[in-house]
């Protein structure tokens, strides 16, 4: 039988609870298995309740379940909150020092780390270590991952967490997975990260909201290995047009942030789209409008990314569902904007943004720079001449013997500003629909659309970004198809007419109000027969799906 | 040795209402250009970056590498082609709506961070493009499209919010004495940072200063030119209302780090993709 076991760590704010979930995860890796993690934590720094959930499974999993089969409370509002959500067979873990009365197995967490004249920060080092014998991990195997997570010299965590491993007796055995050994932990925000990086990035601008910010702080971590200038700006606006100016110079630029913060570029997305200057714009959304709900799940910036600024242009919009995909889109889009010179718009939300997901070895030995069309040097250089496919060569400042002149008004094949010539206008608005058309031929390669499930039901389930890994497992429980498109704009139409055409049925899933995929869908002559809709802010489980899917096929 | 004439002009019609001051911003500016593309400057490394408005019109005019990019943001681009590019010697043209309405947060950052642009603001102490309402530089009681009954607010002086922004470089030009805003705009050039040149342009359709520029202005080197306290006392002469006399000149100029290869320096040549990925497995 599949394995599939769920364990939440949770405790105050500031109690360390995220970290201790992502070593649990490590260990869980280092035996084989597949992990997910959901973070949920509020917008406070102290005070409020934080916890992590790892699912681990045998099989790729994007999604989280209801049940649980460990709890490891840091403290008592953490057993107040999830013991409901216990298995019967569930175990509880808690600090026995700070809930002595509480059912379950106490660890002595904060008496070792007392004793071994420790912080009391450390008392999640100690549950850890407790945690991990109750479970049945070898010290050896234990030891390994928490080394290089504390680092070598720091003995003191190492000896509080063997002293509580030694604390207690095993209770079940968690075996090594026979699964493929995925290679990488990652979270959406630095898969789009490496993404970018391997596809040539070489300027990344942004000012901070959660929960694009993990991009940010992922920058200027490792400006120095990944070689990526990384820019803080003093607003979004300023981040979108210093972006812009960098691609002019001809640098490849990508920039980020949420919802209210990306709707701040919306016009310096039409300069890019008018200049035809390249940059990839990413937007990790929360549950709108405004401000919303900053640290929770939303699906609701869909139709705002397909046309994200007046006048007439297309960019490309991709919704990447896990860390894989969002690596493998975040490469697709830097190297698609600059191919046909537009913005570009990586759509994650939340849950892929902040998530921890299993990636392969391979998926970045598949993304890499590919070059633009450059201008050969030869004849007069001019920046929007007129072409068959719509895209002129482009040049840099610097080149010799080039003028490059850009602008965001209507401008002739050099760059110069007309308002009187109608037939440079129309020539010119025609150039970039022709570059238009060259994108949709994109739109139906193979990858723009994945098809999971039962290939033979007539019941089609359809979502997209995150919430697509969960339910993409709820409609394969329940012996349905699933279908997620990834490419938005240009919508995938000819590939998703194909894999709807012996459907009978069409249940749309999404994280919103309005079923915004089902308004895309609609404008391309597609029809949902029923929406499963949430907008609690928070992410669908997979009981939840398959119940409200089941429920769904019934009226 | 003959020297190849170097050709700035474009063949874009020049719109600009006759006697306007910003012929004479766009005469000294190809004259100083001039100089330094005879000094050694390759020509392909000049660029300007243009905001929206009768003074950005400026980049269509000129020979030479340019964005026009949207309003207020004319800093902003700037910056950004800098960093794209360190190598590039970059102008950032914009009026004052552009400058102190729209994109006032550009300009005190810039400066705050000093990135190594040169930014050179036409005022002519209103919107003009879009047919002359009042910005943050009109005078009070000024009556504009916007302000029939006149400006009922104080003007800000640019000049000492540039020098609390702790800009590198200050200085003060009027388009009528072309030779010193050539010599300025060189000057702003060559310094290395942030340099901001303020141009008091009259618009001879919505508000003709010529002869108010004409009765004030006078050219006041500073003596000291790192001390903010004697820049600010130029600046203060003239409080950008009524009457005083108006200086020009470099009011400030000091050295301090350059953003750009603060930025750079962090940044190694070599890259090592494979150590960050390992930090996931
Ligand atoms: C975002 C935006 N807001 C408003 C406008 C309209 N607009 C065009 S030019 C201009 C003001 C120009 O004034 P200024 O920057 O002082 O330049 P001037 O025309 O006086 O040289 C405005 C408000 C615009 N183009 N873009
Ligand atoms: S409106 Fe004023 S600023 Fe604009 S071109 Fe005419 S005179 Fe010059």
């Amino acid at each position: 039988m599949k394995k599939d076991y769920s364990i939440i760590v949770g405790g105050a704010a500031g109690q360390g609870s995220r970290k201790a979930g992502l070593i649990i995860a490590k260990i869980f890796k280092k035996l084989g298995y597949f992990v997910y993690i959901y973070d949920d934590y509020q917008s406070l720094i102290k005070g409020g309740h934080n916890f992590s959930q790892i699912r681990i499974s045998d099989e790729f999993i994007a999604g989280r379940r209801e049940k649980i089969d460990v709890l490891v409370a840091f403290d008592k509002k953490t057993i107040d909150l999830h013991e409901k959500d216990l298995n019967t067979k569930g175990i509880l873990i808690f600090n026995k020092n700070k809930n002595p009365e509480e059912k379950g197995i106490g660890i002595d967490a904060d008496s070792i780390v007392k004793h071994l004249q420790g912080k009391p920060i450390m008392a999640n080092t100690a549950m850890i270590g407790g945690f991990l014998k109750i479970i049945g991990i070898n010290w050896s195997i234990a030891k390994n991952v928490l080394e290089k997570e504390f680092g070598e010299k720091d003995n003191l965590n190492m000896e509080i967490a063997k002293q509580a491993y030694d604390s207690v007796n095993t209770l079940t055995k968690i075996e090594k997975s026979k699964a493929k050994n995925p290679e990488y932990l990652m979270t959406g925000n630095e898969a789009a990260a490496l993404g970018a990086t391997k596809a040539g990035l070489d300027i990344y601008y942004a000012y901070p909201m959660t929960p694009a910010s993990g991009i940010l702080h992922y920058f200027a971590e490792h400006e120095k290995d990944l070689g990526v200038v990384t820019i803080q700006p003093e607003n979004e606006i300023a981040v979108a047009n210093e972006a812009i100016g960098s691609a002019y110079a001809g640098k490849r630029t990508m920039v980020a942030s949420s919802s209210g913060g990306f709707a701040l570029m919306s016009e310096a997305i039409c300069l890019s789209a008018i200049s035809e200057t390249p940059v990839l714009f990413v937007n990790s959304q929360r549950m709108g409008p405004a401000t919303g709900v900053p640290t929770y799940s939303g699906q609701s910036d869909l139709l705002f990314c397909i046309n994200p600024g007046p006048g007439d242009f297309e960019n490309f919009v991709a919704a990447p569902s896990n860390s894989e995909e969002s690596a493998i889109w975040t490469g697709n889009l830097l190297n698609w904007s600059w191919k046909y010179q537009t913005p570009s718009i990586l759509l994650l939300d939340k849950e892929l943004s902040e998530g921890t997901f299993s990636v392969s070895k391979n998926i970045f030995k598949g993304i890499r720079k590919e070059k633009e069309l450059l201008w050969n040097k030869k004849g007069e250089y001019k920046r929007y001449s007129i072409t068959e496919s719509g895209i002129s060569p482009l040049s840099f400042p610097g080149t010799k013997d080039a003028l490059i002149k850009t602008s965001s008004y209507e401008h002739d094949e050099s760059g110069l500003t007309v308002e009187e010539n109608e037939a440079i206008i129309t020539a010119m608005q025609e150039k970039r629909i022709r570059k238009f058309e060259e994108m949709k031929k994109i739109a139906d390669s193979e990858d723009a659309i994945k098809i999971y499930g039962n290939k033979k039901s007539k019941i089609a389930v359809i979502s997209w970004g995150f919430t697509a890994g969960a339910v993409r497992e709820a409609s394969e429980n329940l012996g349905l198809k699933f279908v997620q498109p990834i490419l938005m704009s240009p919508f995938p139409v000819k590939q998703m007419i194909k894999a709807l055409q012996d459907v009978e049925e069409i249940i749309l899933v999404e994280n919103n109000t309005t079923g915004q995929l089902g308004v895309l869908m609609a404008m391309n002559g597609i029809y949902a027969d029923k929406k499963v809709l949430k907008y609690t802010s928070r992410p669908f489980t997979i009981e939840e799906l398959e119940d409200r899917i089941t429920k769904a096929m019934k009226v | 040795m003959e020297t190849k004439k170097i050709n700035l002009d474009t063949n874009c019609p020049n719109t600009w209402c006759p006697g306007c001051g910003d012929f004479g911003i766009l005469m000294a500016f190809k004259q100083a250009v001039t100089s330094m593309i005879e000094s050694g400057t390759p020509k392909e490394n000049i660029v300007i970056t243009g905001d929206i408005g009768c003074s950005s019109k400026i980049a269509d005019y000129l020979g030479l590498n340019s964005f026009i990019g949207l309003h207020g943001r004319s800093i902003s681009l700037a910056e950004g082609i800098k960093m794209g590019n360190p190598d590039l010697k970059v102008f950032a043209f914009l009026g004052d709506g552009g400058c102190l309405d729209e994109g006032i947060s550009h300009l005190i950052h810039a400066a705050k961070r000093n990135t190594d642009i040169t930014v050179i603001m036409h005022n002519n102490r209103l919107f003009a493009l879009t047919t002359g309402q009042f910005t943050a530089v009109t005078p009070k009681g000024l009556k504009t499209r916007s302000t029939p009954s006149g400006s009922i607010e104080e003007p800000l002086n640019p000049l000492e919010l540039l020098i609390a922004s702790n800009a590198s470089f200050i200085a003060r030009a009027y388009s009528s004495r072309i030779e010193d805003v050539k010599n300025l705009v060189l000057e702003g050039a060559e310094h290395k940072g942030f340099s901001f040149i303020e141009i008091l342009q009259p618009c001879v359709s919505f508000y003709n200063t010529i002869e108010f520029y004409n009765e004030r202005v006078y050219y006041s080197q500073n003596p000291n030119l790192e001390s903010k306290e004697s820049a600010l006392k130029l600046a203060r002469e003239w409080n950008y209302n009524g009457e005083g006399r108006i200086p020009l000149g470099v009011m400030y100029k000091t050295d301090r780090p350059v953003f750009e290869s603060e930025t750079l320096s962090l940044v190694p040549r070599k890259e090592d993709f494979e150590k960050c990925l390992k930090t996931h497995s």
